[in-house]
């Protein structure tokens, strides 16, 4: 790949990195007591939890580091840490 | 901003797990929308959002020096001036790029009067470099160049009121807000971007690495700070205080303090009575300064 | 059309014929008369430019780059201390490929403080990735702005530029300079067009971060752009010669070099008096020539073996002193003729604005012939 000039860069690259891989916790959204309001989608600091088409909110794995934010601020406590087996 | 699979800040960053900082730029970036340009300062989240060539950042984004931001942005601002342009220009910049290093370039672009909208997103130390002490560390913060020991309480004075300074300056607009309020922080930015500049907005983005919590804290940790008064929630418009968010039944400092290593120092080996107090006094008196108490008496 | 003109105005016009879209500059002597008259220009609409009154001249080029990444084309001018103070700045323009170019009014550095003319600033910046020119007299300072402007913004360059010009000795006196018209450099050197660029309609991120995998070779990169810039200064000064007359297409300049035994080597206004004190010399019949070196950066070893193939011995004056070394032009002309058996002697000459006559010029002619040299001219022993 050649060197783009003054070291710039289009957007898009930063995806390559998945940072999924830094997991230790890992969080289940279960979507039983989920009443939908978006509060893990606000408050991920990766933006990887994305609503579906049914309203339910669900993280990307590939990119969550498992901080486990959105489980500490689900109102409905809905979303559960746990350690992950690799 | 259309919701789908790629935000304007994107994953794949190589911030901490539950960082302050990343969250403050993906609602930065909400509240700006796309039609803007970023100059960003080095630190922290210049370097987990850009190694090259893994860019973050979905909008026009420059990064040159530690300290420069701001007149890097006074020229960008001139030149899409120029050329009959309308971006927004926003500096996003950490604390010590802010209140320590960058100040002659912010003196300078504030007095100005550029059309920029500078955002510092203040995690109260230099942490990329590994926790040292800035002008925004807060009183008896303990960092690796403010070291809590036998003779040392931690850093030795209260954080530099920025906004005060900048206000003097001419600021059109100048708020503070903190990522344990989302909401309001893109509300704030929005009004910002959206209002002549110059602009500055100051955002408490807590560290979970720095200050010593877990990440998944980020959001409770700076709920206290504004629960105990040792951060407030303001607006200010052209210098004057325009609204303070009010805090029902304030939170005494401790609260805050005893769940943050950076402050563990105040109550090990035993409970620092005299500082905590000290700590308390700079909560209470600008609880006073904005006028934020409110006290909800329990029924008797 | 000519015109009686003091040399820091005669630059501004060049500035403002070549249409910059920012200005952004800090005053200090003897750049002033420059940022002066170009800021009477917009205040006038003679110039159609934002021009940015900055704090600092840290912030005068930080503001350059800015400006310049968001698409426009910009100037910005300074000498000695403000140069200094730029020092940061310099390299990350050149790292970010900024076209950016400045005049340096030549002045000494402090301590102790001296406003008058040597160069060390400008070549304390030899590493920094901007290309260097060096102007003899007031119409070499003017025309140089317009062809490195056009070397400059060649997207097979991209590197910034700065035009160096004695402070007094040219900023302050009166010359005549043909100015070009509007329209005559409006043909030579077309409207920017910026390379990456700020743009919320195709997103870049510019100053990434370069880990060791890839740093080396961005730094390879510059390097081979300032080769790049030996071609296009060469081609752009051919068309500046074909269109108005004057030729710098070389990136040294030769003066009564054939036959000569004793070369000196110089850059910018004290060529005017070796060109003179050598014009004397040889109606004495002394062997002498001049080789005036035009671009510093990028430098032209192959040119300067070439032109220096027949000498025996060469006198480099040094307005500069890499301090516990040499004179640093001194330093790059032995590097160029390595090998050649040709003899370098290095004059550290004029520092902080000691005058140089013609007599001065003879005398370390003598000095050379007689094999003495690799030291001080001009000192006062008596103070010392």
């Amino acid at each position: 790949m050649a060197l783009n000039v003054g070291c710039a860069a289009a957007p898009g690259r930063a995806r390559d990195n998945r940072t999924g891989s830094w997991r230790v916790f890992k969080p289940t959204f279960r979507h039983e007591t989920c009443t939908k309001c978006g509060l893990c989608e606000t408050v991920c600091p990766e933006g990887c939890v994305k609503e579906r088409e049914d309203g339910y909110f669900d993280p990307d794995y590939d990119y969550c580091k498992g901080c486990g934010l959105c489980a500490e601020e689900c109102p409905a406590d809905d979303i559960e840490m746990a350690q992950e087996e690799k | 901003m259309a919701e789908h699979e790629c935000e304007l800040f994107e994953c794949g960053h190589r911030a901490c797990g539950g960082c302050g900082p990343a969250l403050a730029a993906r609602l930065i970036l909400k509240g700006t929308g796309e039609n803007t340009i970023v100059v960003a300062s080095t630190g922290c989240m210049e370097v987990f959002s850009t190694p090259y060539p893994e860019t973050a950042w979905g909008v026009p984004w420059i990064h040159s020096l530690f300290e420069n931001a701001a007149a890097v942005a006074s020229g960008v601002e001139a030149s899409l001036k120029k050329q009959g342009r309308d971006e927004h220009v926003v500096c996003i910049c950490g604390d010590g790029a802010t209140f320590d290093i960058g100040m002659l370039c912010i003196s300078g672009a504030f007095e100005r009067g550029h059309d920029i909208t500078y955002i510092c997103y203040d995690n109260e130390a230099y942490m990329n470099t590994g926790i040292q002490r800035s002008g925004a560390t807060p009183y008896d913060a303990d960092t690796t160049t403010s070291p809590a020991g036998k003779c040392s309480t931690g850093n030795k004075r209260p954080k530099k009121d920025l906004p005060a300074i900048l206000a003097a300056h001419g600021a059109s607009y100048i708020a503070t807000a903190s990522i344990a309020y989302p909401n309001d922080v893109v509300k704030k930015i929005e009004r910002a971007v959206n209002t002549p500049g110059p602009n500055y907005i100051q955002i408490h983005a807590p560290c979970a690495t720095g200050w010593g919590f877990e990440g998944a804290e980020t959001m409770a940790i700076g709920r206290l700070a504004v629960e105990t008064g040792l951060w407030v929630n303001y607006e200010m418009v052209n210098g004057e205080v325009e609204k303070a968010k009010k805090i029902v039944n304030r939170k005494p400092v401790e609260e805050y303090l005893m769940v943050q290593k950076r402050f563990r120092h105040l109550f090990r080996p035993e409970r620092n009575v005299e500082e905590i107090a000290k700590i308390q006094a700079i909560a209470d008196r600008s609880a006073a300064k904005f006028g934020i108490d409110v006290v909800l008496k329990k029924p008797e | 059309m000519m015109e009686i003109l003091e040399g820091s105005h005669a630059v501004a016009e060049a500035v403002r014929l070549c249409r910059p879209q920012v200005v952004s500059a800090y005053p200090i002597t003897p750049q002033t008369h420059i940022v002066e008259a170009l800021a009477s220009m917009v205040a006038d609409c003679r110039l159609d430019a934002e021009y940015i009154c900055v704090e600092s001249e840290f912030s005068a080029l930080s503001s350059c780059l800015g400006a310049s990444a968001a698409g426009s084309r910009v100037y910005s001018a300074t000498t000695s201390q403000g140069l200094a103070l730029m020092f940061e700045v310099c390299f990350n323009v050149a790292g970010m490929r900024q076209p950016i170019v400045m005049t340096i009014a030549n002045r000494a550095l402090g301590a102790p403080l001296n406003i008058w003319n040597d160069q060390q600033d400008s070549i304390s910046l030899r590493d920094a990735g901007w290309m260097q020119c060096y102007a003899e007299d007031n119409q070499e300072a003017t025309d140089l702005h317009f062809i490195t402007y056009r070397v400059a913004e060649d997207h097979n360059v991209l590197l910034p530029a700065m035009v160096c010009f004695d402070g007094y000795t040219l900023t302050h006196t009166y010359e005549p300079v043909d100015l070009p018209t509007q329209e005559e450099i409006d043909a030579f050197l077309p409207p920017f067009k910026p390379y990456n660029t700020l743009d919320a309609k195709k997103p870049m991120s510019l100053g990434m971060y370069a880990t060791p995998d890839y740093y080396m070779e961005f730094r390879y990169e510059i390097d081979e752009a300032m080769k790049r810039a030996k071609q296009a200064f060469a081609h752009a000064g051919r068309e500046f010669a074909g269109q108005f007359g004057r030729d710098y297409s070389g990136l040294v300049e030769g003066y009564r070099l054939e036959d000569a035994d004793t070369a000196f080597v110089a850059m910018g206004s004290l060529c005017g008096t070796v060109k003179d004190a050598i014009d004397e010399m040889r109606a004495d019949g002394m062997k002498v020539g001049l080789l005036k070196i035009r671009t510093f950066r990028p430098f032209p070893s192959a040119e300067i073996r070439k032109a220096l193939s027949g000498v025996s011995r060469v006198a480099v004056l040094d307005k500069n002193v890499s301090l516990g070394q040499k004179g640093a032009v001194a330093l790059e002309v032995k590097d160029a003729v390595y090998g050649s058996g040709i003899d370098v002697f290095d004059y550290i000459i004029a520092l902080g604005g000691r005058d140089v006559r013609k007599s001065d010029i003879r005398t370390i002619a003598g000095l050379a012939e007689k094999g003495i040299g690799d030291q001080y001219y001009g000192l006062r022993m008596e103070v010392l």
